[in-house]
């Protein structure tokens, strides 16, 4: 195995990371209208998230650095080809983190209400968004011989991409409300549960259609494991979750998602951003890599950081363990 | 295609608007995390109720300004990617590598660490939670650090090779990259001047409340933190300035002649004051000059020659006229020039301000006794030993302290305007055009409308941050509740009543 595929594997991870935690939140955010009946219920799920969606973010931030660092040719062909999608994901993160830190800073209530929109909004585009942009990747998408996109907005929107747009828009609501479940006392912690069921049994029906196609499209015998893993997983998330086996269910709907990205992911390999016009054009782990120097470097860095960002991250959901409800917010308006 | 709407042109406006935005953010985030970690600690050694009072204060508007910073960030990671493909195929190699340590090092500290602070009153013993502020503190250091190597590398690049395979550079020495004087310099330079930043606003904020006599224990602590700060970070920025500007004229030699408008190679070379000049011409028109002085900013003595725009001009054509397609070495002049005495004008005036605000201040050296104040009481202002500033005077001097809390974000952003703009027309100085950076296959449409999006988007925000400040600044320090007194003594919080609310929440 070379310097460059570890350097896949490691992007990966990270973006697996940032769908497995940002995803949650995301989830939580978007359950502030499908299951908050108040506002007192709203704050209760914003405030599940509060200590952490900031944390959760970063690892956005690492793996687009990372894949910067790592394969510049698949950062420089993505984010210019996938302009205007990513513009929108980002006016969408630059609001939610302002709606999260401002919200409570003034008692209005127009302007809380203002700000609680904002906190659904944006956290479903992302939510839906993500799932494009990887259903693009795999699937493919117009590369022309200069390694740059040369397709339009529409070839972005192809009916794979937005069904890839929905996994992940439900997928995510169904890891936050299980996780709502787990973080919550109370009436809303009894709602959450009742909710993840039918946002499981959805998110299964879904995923399976979005997994098997792409495992048909390029997929492999390693992808067929990691996908029966995401299959499997999801059903079990669903039943420990109607067992009132909350912890499990968490644990369980992370797998699947854990399982969803590596499948995406194994079955891109070895390309990063496959060219649907000709298979030559098609940007490889290889081509696309940084020199083995840099990728050294790189190696030395993930390797101390990472472990010390999961012990002290980790660290920081045992200190916020407790459950709340809507007795442990103040003034509660 | 009109050229003020060319892909190039609005790529640059955005990089420039959004950076220049961004950075109001960065030196209040990297300072006042310091000096709110610096009050919690205080109030953590001593068990004053002022310090712990402080610490809320400053740490709320520490936080209604950090919200803005982080979020402004992540637009900066994702642009060089959509806006500049050209050049993150060609640097990634070199470039990317700071950028992933800074995400993976530093933010990564800073965000889950300030995590822990806002909502770790109830849940950490006093102690741990003052050190979760110093590990945030560390982490915006660790970042400014990380940041600033990456740019200085695009201002004076070291330790790579071009790889005639690809035509891309590729990184040899990340070391070098890390510790070449360029970096470290532009790191001393940016970090003293963001303390200055944050130290201007802590004196503004008490100055506007000691003038009222209102929150004046809580202040006059403040005050005094804010103005010593002020003055040590005021001085060593512009020794740390003075350094990067010799290294500048060394590498950058073009820069310091725009910076100068130094039409002409001179020895002694003088600093000018005021010039109006044609840059088509290639002269100034009118020029107050100090005889000397630029030959002293840049070799350290008097006399010796600096050499002007032409001759630069000249020397880079034959240097790079064989192999690049460039017409003009020169970077817009009016710009350099100004940005510069901007700069260093709103910078000293700042230090000025608060060298004359500690001397005014002083508690007890040459000081007659009836001029002491407790601390309790509004500092009065001493112009000598027994006399005081006139009241009007003293109303003026408070009033100038709290517009002075502008005056530094408006020298770091001419700072960065000058330090940007004054390398062009290069992107990776004497490597790679700006011109042949930009991302090759996104259309004018989406580059305007990605700018027009930020530039609403971004107008909003400021009305909204603003005025938050503004009610937060006008509100003072919190009065302390019960449980700001009763600070939990074990990690995860008391027992005692499972239903209490929390601290604080969103």
């Amino acid at each position: 195995m070379q310097l460059h595929d570890v350097w896949f594997a490691v992007i990966a991870v990270l973006w697996t990371g940032y769908f497995f935690l940002e995803g949650f939140d995301f989830g939580v955010g978007v359950l502030t209208r499908l299951l908050a009946r108040d506002r007192g219920e709203r704050r209760v799920l914003i405030n599940t998230i509060g200590p952490v969606w900031d944390g959760n973010e970063v690892w956005l931030i690492s793996a687009a650095g990372a894949t910067f660092a790592a394969f510049p040719d698949w950062y420089a062909t993505l984010f210019s080809g996938f302009y205007l999608p990513l513009l929108l994901i980002l006016v969408c993160l630059i609001v939610r983190g302002v709606a999260f830190e401002y919200r409570a800073k003034r008692p209005e209530t127009s302007w809380q209400n203002r700000w609680e929109a904002a906190v659904f909004v944006t956290s479903l585009l992302p939510a839906f968004l993500w799932g494009l942009v990887f259903a693009n990747i795999t699937w493919g998408v117009p590369i022309g011989s200069d390694k740059n996109y040369t397709g339009t907005l529409g070839d972005l929107l192809g009916p794979y991409a937005l069904l890839g747009g929905l996994v992940t828009l439900v997928l995510f609501t169904f890891h936050g409300s299980v996780f709502t479940a787990l973080k919550t006392t109370g009436d809303i912690r009894a709602r959450a549960r009742r909710l993840a069921t039918l946002l499981g049994v959805a998110s299964a029906v879904l995923t399976g259609l979005f997994l098997v196609l792409a495992q048909r499209h390029t997929g492999g015998t390693a992808s067929l494991v990691t996908l029966v893993a995401a299959l499997v997983a999801l059903p079990v998330a669903v039943l420990a979750n109607t067992a009132g086996r909350e912890g499990w269910a968490f644990a369980f709907s992370g797998v699947t998602i854990a399982a969803t990205v590596a499948t995406l992911f194994l079955a891109l390999f070895p390309d990063v951003m496959p060219s649907s016009l000709d298979p030559r054009w098609s940007l490889t782990a290889q081509d696309a890599a940084s020199n083995p120097y840099t990728l050294r470097i790189m190696t030395w860095c993930a390797a101390f950081a990472t472990p010390l960002v999961l012990l002290y991250q980790g660290w920081t959901y045992w200190v916020f363990r407790k459950r709340i409800g809507t007795q442990h917010i103040a003034g509660n308006h | 295609m009109i050229t003020a709407l060319a892909p190039e042109t609005l790529a640059r406006w955005q990089f420039g608007v959004t950076t220049v935005y961004h950075f109001l953010f960065v030196p209040l985030t990297i300072s006042l995390s310091s000096l709110v970690a610096g009050l919690e600690t205080a109030w953590v050694r001593t068990g004053k109720e002022k310090y712990l009072r402080a610490t809320k204060f400053w740490g709320k508007l520490f936080l209604i300004n950090i919200a803005m910073g982080v979020v402004t960030g992540i637009l900066q990671e994702f642009q060089f990617g959509m806006n500049w493909s050209d050049y993150s195929r060609f640097v990634g190699d070199v470039f990317g590598a700071p950028l992933a340590f800074e995400a993976l090092i530093a933010f990564f500290f800073e965000s889950t660490f300030i995590g822990l602070w806002i909502f770790g009153w109830d849940k950490l013993p006093k102690g741990i939670h003052a050190a979760c502020m110093w590990v945030v503190a560390v982490g915006t250091v660790l970042s400014a650090f990380f940041i600033l190597a990456a740019n200085s590398w695009m201002q004076h690049p070291v330790g790579y090779r071009m790889n005639p395979e690809n035509g891309r550079a590729e990184l040899t020495d990340f070391m070098r990259v890390l510790t070449q004087n360029t970096a470290l310099a532009q790191f001393a330079h940016t970090l003293t001047a963001a303390f200055l930043t944050g130290a201007a606003f802590m004196v503004g904020v008490a100055a506007y409340h000691l003038m009222r006599g209102r929150h004046v224990p809580v202040m006059r602590s403040s005050l005094r933190l804010g103005l010593i700060t002020m003055v040590v970070a005021g001085m060593l920025t512009a020794v740390t300035g003075d350094r990067l500007g010799k290294i500048m004229y060394e590498q950058q030699p073009m820069k310091m002649a725009a910076a100068e408008a130094l039409w002409e190679t001179q020895a002694p070379a003088p600093f000018s004051l005021f010039a109006y000049g044609d840059v088509d011409e290639g002269h100034n028109k009118v020029a107050i000059e100090v005889p000397g002085l630029l030959s002293f900013l840049a070799h350290d003595n008097f006399s010796e020659a600096v050499p002007g725009i032409n001759d630069t001009q000249k020397a880079l054509r034959e240097k790079y006229g064989d192999t690049l397609d460039i017409a003009d070495y020169r970077p817009n002049i009016p710009v350099a020039y100004w940005s510069f005495r901007w700069m260093i004008g709103f910078g000293m005036s700042s230090l000025a301000l608060g060298a004359a605000g500690l001397y005014l201040t002083r508690r007890r050296l040459w000081l007659s006794p009836r001029l002491r104040t407790g601390d309790d009481a509004v500092p009065r202002l001493a112009l000598t030993r027994d006399r005081e500033l006139g009241p009007a005077l003293t109303g003026w001097y408070w009033r100038l302290a709290l517009l002075t809390m502008a005056f530094p974000l408006i020298a770091n952003s001419w700072g960065w305007i000058f330090t940007e703009t004054g390398r062009q027309p290069w992107v990776v100085y004497g490597v790679l055009p700006t011109a042949a950076a930009v991302s090759p296959t996104v259309s004018q449409g989406e580059v305007l409308t990605s700018m027009l999006v930020f530039i609403a988007l971004y107008a909003v925000l400021a009305v909204i941050e603003v005025k938050l400040l503004a009610k937060y600044i006008k509100a003072g320090p919190p009065e302390l509740t019960e449980s700001d007194l009763d600070p939990p003594t074990r990690i995860g919080g008391h027992d005692h009543d499972p239903d209490r609310p929390m601290a604080f929440s969103y």
